[in-house]
């Protein structure tokens, strides 16, 4: 299983987009990836998802690592484009809470909240 | 003895060059095992080879003897290789006896018993995917009428997840009597991993508490897949969602906490994620279907119901889990008078 991971600089933010599905064996790429910017102080990163059909809580644990890691360093993480299966994925978990989460726009007159 | 082996070696050559039959290509083939046996390198058999066919054919060219040196050699570096080779596997081995020994370690500690009380029937099942279990399930049964239960996934698999449960179990364990309220537990428990795990670790727990004097289940998530309750008189089933963040992110978080009144024939079934996103070749399976095999068999023990839902789902999957499996049933029977 494949896992893309592109990044794109705009404006003073670090765009990440994800493509593939996160699970515990494309985990550690992701994870790489983001280790390498989380240090960076006020960080302003965009996680887009729109194209993640499956995470389980591997990938959840990268995202709460990056997102704890990130606001250590005073900075602000942003996730985009999560589809149904993911956004329960979120709330259930709570993480919908405290990370700041956008969802995809044909899917938010389904969300329930 | 690498003397005897060369003087055997060079009879079974000799055979061979004389008859070319498939037989004692065969008892060469057989003699091989001894060289491996013996931890022959590579280069040696070489070497044994030379000296077998300087005695048998001396009057070969000299460009043969020069070449077997240079194989020799060659393959020095073959044979460096494969004791690197057997020394990782002597370790790995030990690595494994570790595990085993881990492993064992892990069911003692963790084990636990289930609750004795009047009108509560209860049964589990908690099978891992792979040799540790990342799931873990844990009964209080503080009185005669109170018996509660924790489920929880540690996220991360192996040694680091059974060191967390390790933390979870002794956090409850030491729990004061009369604090037992599900929020004040998940909150207690978050303080203690909170400080004691690294950044991508967190668990999911889901706690519920069941009071035979008023035939009240209590309960509080934290970030764990909500349970389902089933009402006998209706025939329905509804998600048990209680607000609340996974344990280990951050501190002062605000646990909600409910509850329901169970009535005889009501069941409430706790599960992890590896029942939920049972995944098959078809994707995965949808919480109507979880909910009908429970109901297919409501009228047996919380025991049969929780064995039968493994049984179904770690079939679809052709018993080969993608994820530890672990659900507890809590059911209401009628109280023996």
């Amino acid at each position: 299983m494949n896992l893309q991971v592109e990044l794109l600089e705009q404006d003073s933010i670090q765009y990440f987009k994800v493509i593939g599905e996160i699970d515990a064996f494309t985990a550690p790429i992701l994870r790489e990836r983001l280790t390498a910017v989380e240090g960076t102080p006020n960080l302003q990163a965009e996680l887009d998802l729109s194209e993640v059909d499956y995470m389980d809580s591997t990938g959840l644990g990268v995202f709460v690592g990056f997102y704890k890691a990130v606001k250590a360093n005073g900075g602000h993480v942003k996730i985009t484009g999560l589809n149904r299966r993911l956004s329960r994925l979120f709330e259930i978990t709570g993480l919908s809470e405290i990370i700041d989460i956008e969802k995809k726009e044909s899917e938010d007159h389904d969300a329930t909240i | 003895m690498p003397r005897e082996v060369g003087r055997q070696y060079k009879e079974i050559l000799k055979k061979y060059i004389d008859s070319q039959s498939e037989e004692d290509l065969y008892v060469g083939q057989q003699f091989s095992r001894r060289f491996i046996e013996k931890q022959i390198a590579p280069e040696d058999v070489i070497s044994i080879h030379k000296t077998a066919l300087l005695e048998l054919l001396p009057d070969l060219r000299d460009e043969v003897w020069i070449s077997m040196d240079f194989l020799i050699e060659m393959m020095i570096h073959y044979g460096l290789t494969l004791r690197e080779h057997q020394s990782l596997i002597r370790k790995q081995e030990i690595l494994q006896m570790e595990m085993n020994v881990a492993t064992k370690v892990q069911d003692t500690l963790l084990q636990t018993t289930s609750p004795n009380v009047k009108g509560l029937d209860v049964g589990w099942v908690s099978q891992p995917a792979h040799q540790m279990n990342g799931d873990y399930v844990y009964f209080l049964n503080e009185n005669q009428h109170v018996a509660s239960v924790a489920v929880a996934d540690v996220m991360g698999k192996g040694i680091p997840a059974a060191l967390c449960m390790s933390m979870i179990k002794f956090g409850m364990d030491g729990l004061e009597k009369g604090d037992t309220d599900p929020r004040a537990v998940l909150d207690i428990i978050n303080r203690i991993v909170e400080k004691s795990v690294d950044n991508s670790m967190f668990i999911s727990m889901f706690y519920g508490k069941y009071d035979a004097r008023s035939s009240t289940f209590s309960y509080s998530s934290a970030g764990h897949e909500p349970a389902l309750y089933f009402n006998a008189a209706s025939g329905t089933f509804m998600e048990l969602n209680a607000k609340g963040l996974l344990l280990g992110i951050k501190t002062d978080v605000v646990y909600e906490e409910h509850a329901v009144q169970m009535q005889d024939g009501d069941f409430i079934a706790m599960m992890t994620d590896g029942v939920t996103e049972t995944r098959t070749e078809e994707g995965f399976i949808e919480s109507e279907s979880i909910q009908q095999l429970l109901e297919s068999v409501r009228d047996q023990s919380a025991q049969k119901m929780a064995e039968h839902l493994y049984n179904e789902l770690a079939g679809l999957q052709e018993y080969r889990l993608g994820d530890d499996f672990t659900i507890v049933i809590f059911k209401k029977n009628p109280e023996e008078v």
